[in-house]
């Protein structure tokens, strides 16, 4: 492949790679993003490969694995083109059915699709599902249409047309105007204003400027900067190239979390493509600007996703923040003036160069411009990725999208922004998600986390569980994080497990505060965030546990008591079998004999739950 | 690890000591865990102390200065794991195998991580098992599960159990 030399050189060969496109074409896409790859799409595409060999051979079919689709939960996903008809949960064997049916002869196979919860209705197409219907997808919308790893479907869907326009007709205080008019605030949690940092980057006296992409999505229960990785790393690849040419720098780096194999495999391709095709190295399109990228790993620290930190371990150091009394976009990264955000806010550079600031600035509310993808999981029916504009409603993001909370539960309260975050109580549902209100009520926008919780959620626990979190993670260098996660934590594991007294809740308050104030970096400054919004939202909760040591969600081991209900017990015998320290005892029934009702003796009992989980006849009670 | 297989690895970085967190995965991705004779050879082919080498091994959750089993069980407990019940995953893994998170069998069979999110957070709870996912998991499924890649002796047993 020749390098591309000119503006025109890359339209020439983007018309070439359309001309031998045929959109009438049937094509098969599966999604290979991760959450279809554990349920298992690896199967679905070798399945299809075998039909096409044996049967489609040289007459044009198409197969391709994309990016993730965004909604894992029907995974595997297939969609079939021209008419975009979409397959959910599709098994290797059903891959001969759906190519002699919908790809030869048109049909639909309505065994695979999906069905309205509601309505029973069978929808045949993507656009049709509620879990779509409501989404804004400018940024994930094209993961299912291209194949990662070849920068022709890229640049087919209009790829690298941003940067053409910005290398040739734009000035870099044009771009850094637009951006700033787009108001573009950064996805990665402290929301700060992307063009401002930029401005202040470029106006910053050095010779050297760096630039990072930070890919150290850290956040448990989020997943967006990696299915972008994963799904279309040309995006973030172009938005980084852009703003590297507004800031004045010729050296980036992608700081790729370790827990993530695929999304380094792909953007390591992406960026090898690129150099190749001249739109990434030396003399970028003939423009005479040059910028290359590096990769570099993290080593699996959540503090590491802290600015300072992360240009910390890129140096070789270990990942401890630093004071910033000297911001990085002055003095960061080798103590050069550094510019980083993370890949969702440099993958809408692209769009908001190709569509313009005024047309950008239409979504989303005042403060908040633009879509936000957010990771929707936990008890929620429709898991998955979802983008919307900012300022929707939780209430539309939680029912109308994820389709409302499994079983008939009732839905308890969102958490966003990771450990940083806090929770927000069904009192709040209609409250619109943009930076600014999710702070205004104790939490945070973070990078996108939107964790569901039920009436079987316990509300203690959840805040239990990321200070457990917070207190591994801490890095140690501030006394009142490092102490203050590890002494918030045992005061929560008191509460949990029937110590608690009320004092244990004014010293929580008390230690929040005092951890908040007197941290350096944003790990401590946000960690009691989980504690104090659980405290003001469900303080009630946590009375229980205290007062009268009991766990109302049922999720909290040293406050159960499970007993077998003897009218219910069929003498089968199989909770005995299952518990591990013989705390069931019973007279099994046998062909002759009706046995006796099961009992467990409490002494003995863990409370480990597999007796109630292998119980088929609801026979035991927890309490 | 032999000297020439150190000197590869550190040549693939140009020996810059700023990339000695890229060295020792490649080490860790090699060996499984981190060696301490690997480590002196890196010391003295980057010039480096060893204690600097040791604070970056110890601070990252990536790096294991003891080996691991042959099997590794990662569990999954990230916020969405976590409110589908990671933990009890986690504690009837622990019943199972007689081993806690970071430690590992005394046949060297198999080593418990937790892991704070895979970002498989649609399908949780979420167990990897060397690289492999395992979804939708559950304290009934762990037997079932950690049975496939039990060693041979006890997959017999457990065959004949069945049989």
């Amino acid at each position: 492949m020749a390098r591309l030399s000119s503006p025109q050189e890359l339209g020439k060969y983007r018309d070439e790679i359309l001309s031998k496109r045929n959109p009438d074409q049937p094509l098969i896409t599966v999604c290979g993003g991760t959450g279809c790859h554990a349920s298992g799409c690896h199967a679905v595409v070798d399945a299809f490969r075998k039909v096409l060999q044996e049967k489609a051979k040289g007459n044009g079919i198409g197969l391709r694995v994309t990016g993730c689709h965004g909604f894992c939960e029907r995974g595997p996903l297939v969609v079939i083109h021209p008419k975009m008809v979409l397959y959910q949960k599709v098994k290797p064997e059903d891959a001969p059915a759906i190519f002699q049916e919908t790809v030869l002869n048109g049909k639909v196979l309505e065994n695979l699709l999906y069905e309205h919860p509601a309505t029973g209705e069978k929808i045949a197409t993507e656009e049709k599902v509620p879990f779509y219907q409501k989404q804004r997808r400018i940024i994930l919308g094209n993961n299912g249409n291209i194949d990662p790893t070849q920068i022709e479907d890229y640049l087919a869907v209009g790829g690298y047309r941003a940067l053409a326009k910005a290398l040739f007709s734009m000035k870099p205080e044009e771009i850094i105007g637009e951006v700033k008019k787009a108001n573009l605030r950064g996805r990665g949690g402290g929301g700060f204003p992307a063009g401002l940092k930029w401005e202040q980057c470029r106006n910053a006296p050095s010779d050297i400027k760096y630039l990072v992409c930070n890919a150290d999505e850290g956040d448990p229960g989020a997943y967006m900067d990696r299915s972008l990785l994963e799904g279309n790393p040309h995006s973030a690849l172009e938005g980084m190239i852009i703003g590297a040419y507004a800031i004045g720098s010729h050296e980036g780096y992608i700081f790729v979390r370790h827990e993530y194999p695929l999304a380094l495999e792909n953007i390591g391709i992406a960026i090898q493509q690129a150099r190749e095709l001249g739109l990434l190295g030396r003399d970028i399109l003939g423009s005479g600007f040059h910028f290359d990228i590096k990769i570099s790993r993290g080593g699996g620290a959540f503090v590491a996703g802290e600015s300072t930190a992360l240009m910390a371990t890129i140096e070789g150091n270990v990942g401890e923040p630093r004071a910033k009394h000297i911001h990085t976009v002055v003095s960061g990264l080798h103590d050069k003036p550094t510019n980083l955000n993370n890949v969702e806010t440099w993958a809408n550079v692209p769009v908001i160069i190709n569509e313009g600031a005024d047309w950008y600035g239409r979504i989303g509310t005042e403060g908040s411009k633009g879509t936000k993808i957010f990771s929707l999981v936990g008890k929620v029916n429709n898991t998955g990725l979802v983008e919307v504009p900012m300022g929707m409603s939780l209430r539309e993001i939680v029912y109308d999208i994820g389709g409302g909370i499994p079983g008939g539960k009732r839905f308890k309260a969102v958490q966003t922004g990771g450990p940083s975050g806090g929770c927000i109580p069904e009192s709040m549902i209609d409250l619109p998600v943009d930076f600014d209100r999710l702070t205004e009520v104790g939490s945070m926008m973070g990078s996108g986390g939107m964790i569901v919780m039920d009436e079987s959620t316990c509300m203690v626990d959840v805040a239990k569980y990321f200070m457990n979190f917070l207190k591994d993670e801490s890095c140690g260098k501030c006394t009142s994080c490092r102490e203050g996660t590890k002494r918030m934590y045992e005061l929560l594991a008191d509460i949990t497990e029937g110590r608690g007294t009320m004092d244990h809740l004014c010293l929580l308050e008390d230690l929040g505060w005092v951890t908040a104030e007197a941290s350096l970096c944003a790990l401590g400054g946000t960690a009691p965030n989980p504690v104090l919004s659980t405290i003001r939202y469900f303080r009630d909760e946590y009375k229980e546990h205290i007062i009268n040591k009991q766990c109302p969600a049922k999720v909290c081991r040293q406050l159960l008591q499970y007993r077998i209900l003897s009218d219910v017990c069929t003498s089968c015998g199989r909770c005995s079998k299952v518990c591990s320290v013989k705390a069931i005892t019973g007279k099994q029934k046998t062909k002759k004999e009706k046995g006796e009702p099961f009992e467990i003796d409490a002494e003995k009992c863990i409370r480990c739950g597999m007796c109630f989980e292998s119980c088929k006849f609801e026979a035991i009670e927890v309490q | 690890m032999t000297h020439s297989e150190i000197e590869a690895i550190t040549e693939r970085y140009e020996n810059r000591e700023s990339a000695i967190l890229s060295m020792l995965q490649d080490i860790q991705a090699k060996e499984k865990y981190l060696p301490q004779e690997a480590l002196e050879r890196l010391g003295e082919k980057l010039g480096i102390p060893m204690n600097k080498i040791y604070r970056i091994a110890t601070f990252y959750r990536a790096f294991s200065l003891t080996p691991k089993g042959q099997h590794e069980v990662c569990v999954c407990i990230g916020t969405a794991c976590h409110v589908r019940g990671a933990q009890r995953v986690v504690d009837q893994i622990n019943l199972e195998l007689g081993i806690r998170p970071g430690e590992t069998t005394k046949d060297r069979n198999f080593t418990l991580e937790t892991v704070n999110c895979l970002g498989v957070c649609a399908a949780g709870p979420v167990a990897a098992i060397d690289g492999q996912y395992f979804g939708k998991m559950s304290p009934a499924k762990v037997g079932g599960t950690l049975k496939k890649f039990r060693s041979d002796k006890k997959k017999k047993e457990g065959a004949n159990g069945k049989a």
